[in-house]
C-alpha cells in the first residue's frame, strides 16, 4: 500500500506512528495507537489517567521501545532504540517527572550528553564556560530569568525546575518538543508562560506535542487534539472542529452525549 | 545583557532570592571544609603531643607510604560511590592482582609486562562487577560486589594454594617501594615513588571527574540516572566504566602492594574495602551519589592515616584506633544528614 502523495490536501506529515503496541509483561499500554504530526503544528493529547499517554511519548522520544509498530520521520523509516537516537534526528522531550540531575548546576543540566567543548578520542573536555554562556543566551532567549546558571536544580522551585527541563528541550533546534503536562505544577502565571513558549516554537516551526488535563491549555495553544482511550486511539479532530465539552467526553470514553457531561457548566 | 543580572520578577522568572538560612550556610561551611579543618586539627594535636617524633620528614613522609594503598583503593570507591553504587571487592581484587603478578614475575615474566598483570586483572575484575551490575541487573551493586569479594579471595587461595609467593623483581617494586631523594629534606629526606603514584592518580580522576563528559556523566548518573538516561547518556556503559575503574585503582594498589611486601599473600586486604569507603565516607562523599570532590577523599585518607600514625606514636591500642575511626564515620555522615536537611530547609 503506497502510502504518501494520495492527493491529500494537508502537508505531509513530519512525524507518522502507526500501529504502536507497548505491552509491559501483561499489561497492554498501547493497543495499535497511531499518531500523525504534522510540521509546525501543536498536537494535544488527552486522556485519562493511565490511559497510555506518557508511554507513548516514551516510544517516541527512544525511552522504551515499542514491542510493535513502527515510526516514520520525514518520510523516513526511523528505529529509536535510546534517548539518543531521537534526539539525534530532532525529537526533545520534556517528561513529566522532569528527570533533571537534581546535583548538578542548570547550565550543566541543559547541555547534559552534549556538553560543548574539545573532542578529544571520544570524549569531550568540558568548556564550562562557554556552556555557562551558551545556557544564559538561551533561558534569555526564552525569557527565563534565574539567579545564576550555576545554582543546582535541587535548590530552584517547581517552576523553575520545568523551565529548565524546557531548556533542556529547546536547546539544540528540536523539530518535534514534546511536553508531558509541563504545566501540572505551576501556579497560573507561569502556565501562560509556558503556553507562550509553545506558540513562539510553532512560529519558528517546531512541532510539539502537548500532553495536558488542563482544558483551558489544549484549547488555548493546540491545532489538534487527539484522545487515547484504554491504550486506543479514540477520537480526533482540529481543534476548532470540536469543544471542550466533547474533548472531555472523549476523555471519559463516550462520543455524543455531550450536554451530560457538561459540568463545566455547573 | 544575561540571564543573571536581569531583575527579578515574578512568575516562571521567579529567582528565589531569600536568603540563605544561618544553618543552611553554616552546614555547607563545614561540608566543604570541615573534613580539611579536622586534619589540620590532628596534626596540631599531634605534634603538640609528641613534638620529637610527629613533626619530622621521616615521619610525615612514613605517613605517605602507609596511606598508599588505602589512597588508592578509595580513589576507585570515590568514582563507585559518586554514582551512589558500592564496590566490596576492592580488598579481594587487590589480593588477586597481588598474587597474580607476583607468580608472573617470579615466573620470569620481563618485567615491563609484570608490571601490567595489576591493573589489568583488577580492569577485567571490574568489569565482571560492571557486568552484574548492568546486564545481570542485581538488584544493588552491593549484592554483584559481596559476591565477587568472596570469589577473587577464592580465586586467590586457588591459584596460590593458599601460600605466599615472594621474590618479586626490583623493577616491579619500584613503584610501590622506591624512594626519590630528596637533599635538602635532610638526612632521612626522601620521597616515596608511591607518593607521586598518589598524586598523578589524584590529579587524574580530579580533572576527570570535573573536566572530561564521561566523569560528568558519572556526577549526572549519581545525581538521578534517569536525568542522564534521557539526556541521551548510556548510563550502562558509564556504570561499566565505573567499576572498571575501580577495578583498574585496586589492582595499581595490589602493584603497589607488591612493591612493598615483595609478595603475593593470599590473604592481603582483607577487610580493606571497609577503610576504603571509611575514607570516602569521611571525606564528605555521599553515599547517595553526585557529591564528593578528590580532596574530601584525600584528605579522608589523611584523617584515617594521621590517626593510626598518631595512635602509634602515642602507643595507644590499635583497639582505639578502630573504636575512633567508627565514631568518625558516624559523625562524618551525620554532617552529611544535616546538610541535606539544612538544604530541604532552605
Ligand atoms: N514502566 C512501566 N511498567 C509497567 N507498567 C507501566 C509502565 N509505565 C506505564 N505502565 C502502565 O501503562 C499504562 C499507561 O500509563 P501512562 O503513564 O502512559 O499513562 P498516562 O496516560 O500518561 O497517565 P497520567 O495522566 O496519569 O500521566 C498504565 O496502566 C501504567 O500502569
Ligand atoms: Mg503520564
Amino acid at each position: 500500500m503506497s502510502d504518501d502523495s494520495m492527493g491529500d490536501a494537508r502537508p505531509t506529515p513530519l512525524l507518522e506512528m502507526r500501529g504502536i503496541t507497548k505491552r509491559f509483561g501483561a499489561v497492554t499500554a498501547l493497543d495499535h495507537v497511531d499518531l500523525l504530526l504534522y510540521p509546525g503544528e501543536v498536537l494535544g493529547i488527552v486522556g485519562d489517567n493511565g490511559a497510555g499517554k506518557s508511554t507513548l511519548m516514551k516510544v517516541l522520544s527512544g525511552l522504551h521501545s515499542a514491542s510493535d509498530g513502527e515510526l516514520h520521520f520525514d518520510g523516513r523509516r526511523v528505529e529509536l532504540h535510546s534517548p539518543k537516537d531521537a534526539q539525534d534526528i530532532g525529537i526533545e522531550m520534556v517528561y513529566q517527572d522532569l528527570s533533571l540531575a537534581g546535583n548538578l548546576p542548570i547550565h550543566e543540566n541543559i547541555y547534559l550528553g552534549r556538553e560543548p567543548g574539545k573532542k578529544r578520542i571520544g570524549f569531550t573536555i568540558v568548556d564550562h564556560k562557554l556552556s555557562r554562556k551558551m545556557a544564559m543566551e538561551h533561558l534569555d532567549r526564552l525569557h527565563i530569568t534565574v539567579k545564576s546558571v550555576d545554582q543546582k536544580v535541587e535548590e530552584l522551585s517547581g517552576g523553575q525546575q520545568q523551565a529548565v527541563a524546557i531548556a533542556r528541550s529547546t536547546a539544540f533546534d528540536a523539530r518535534v518538543v514534546i511536553m508531558d503536562e509541563p504545566t501540572a505544577s505551576l501556579a497560573i502565571k507561569e502556565v501562560g508562560k509556558v503556553l507562550d513558549l509553545i506558540k513562539r516554537l510553532r512560529e519558528n516551526g517546531t512541532s510539539v506535542i502537548l500532553i495536558s488535563h488542563r482544558m483551558d491549555d489544549v484549547f488555548f495553544v493546540c491545532d489538534r487534539i487527539m484522545a487515547l482511550f484504554h491504550g486506543r486511539n479514540f477520537e480526533e479532530s482540529a481543534i476548532r472542529e470540536t469543544s471542550r465539552n466533547e474533548v472531555i467526553g472523549w476523555i471519559m470514553g463516550t462520543k455524543g452525549h455531550t450536554e451530560a457531561l457538561a459540568h463545566d457548566r455547573l | 545583557m544575561t540571564a543573571s543580572d536581569r531583575p527579578v520578577e515574578d512568575g516562571l522568572d521567579r529567582a528565589e532570592d531569600a536568603p540563605e538560612s544561618r544553618t543552611a550556610r553554616r552546614m555547607r561551611m563545614v561540608d566543604k571544609y570541615g573534613v580539611f579543618a579536622v586534619v589540620v586539627l590532628m596534626m596540631i594535636v599531634l605534634t603538640i603531643l609528641a613534638p620529637d617524633i610527629f613533626p619530622t620528614v621521616q615521619n610525615l613522609t612514613n605517613i605517605l607510604r602507609q596511606i598508599a594503598m588505602n589512597a588508592l583503593l578509595a580513589l576507585g570507591l570515590y568514582i563507585v560511590i559518586m554514582t551512589a553504587g558500592i564496590d566490596l571487592s576492592v580488598g579481594s581484587i587487590m589480593a588477586l592482582a597481588t598474587m597474580l603478578l607476583a607468580m608472573a614475575d617470579t615466573s620470569g615474566l620481563i618485567w615491563p609486562l609484570a608490571l601490567l598483570v595489576g591493573p589489568l586483572i583488577g580492569i577485567g575484575c571490574g568489569l565482571v562487577n560492571g557486568f552484574g551490575v548492568t546486564v545481570l541487573r542485581l538488584p544493588h551493586p552491593f549484592i554483584m560486589t559481596l559476591g565477587t569479594l568472596f570469589t577473587l579471595r577464592g580465586v586467590t587461595n586457588l591459584v596460590s594454594n593458599g601460600r605466599p609467593v615472594s621474590g618479586v623483581s626490583r623493577e616491579v617494586r619500584f613503584l610501590g617501594s622506591g624512594e626519590i631523594p630528596v637533599p635538602f629534606l635532610g638526612e632521612f629526606g626522601s620521597i616515596p615513588v608511591s607518593a607521586v603514584v598518589l598524586l598523578v592518580c589524584y590529579g587524574g580522576v580530579g580533572y576527570f571527574i570535573s573536566k572530561v563528559s564521561l566523569g560528568r556523566h558519572i556526577v549526572a548518573v549519581g545525581g538521578n540516572p534517569q536525568a542522564a538516561r534521557v539526556s541521551g547518556i548510556n548510563v550502562d556503559r558509564v556504570l561499566m566504566i565505573t567499576y572498571a575503574l575501580s577495578g583498574f585503582f585496586a589492582g595499581l594498589a595490589g602493584l603497589m602492594l607488591a612493591g612493598r611486601t615483595g609478595a603475593g599473600f593470599p590473604n592481603a586486604g582483607i577487610g580493606a574495602e571497609l577503610d576504603a569507603i571509611a575514607a570516602v565516607i569521611i571525606g564528605g562523599a555521599s553515599f547517595f551519589g553526585g557529591r564528593g570532590t578528590v580532596y574530601g577523599v584525600f584528605a579522608g585518607v589523611l584523617v584515617m592515616g594521621l590517626l593510626r600514625n598518631g595512635l602509634n606514636l602515642l602507643d595507644v591500642s590499635a583497639f582505639w584506633q578502630q573504636t575512633l575511626i567508627g565514631m568518625i564515620v558516624v559523625g562524618a555522615v551525620y554532617v552529611d544528614v544535616l546538610r541535606r536537611k539544612a538544604g530541604s530547609n532552605a
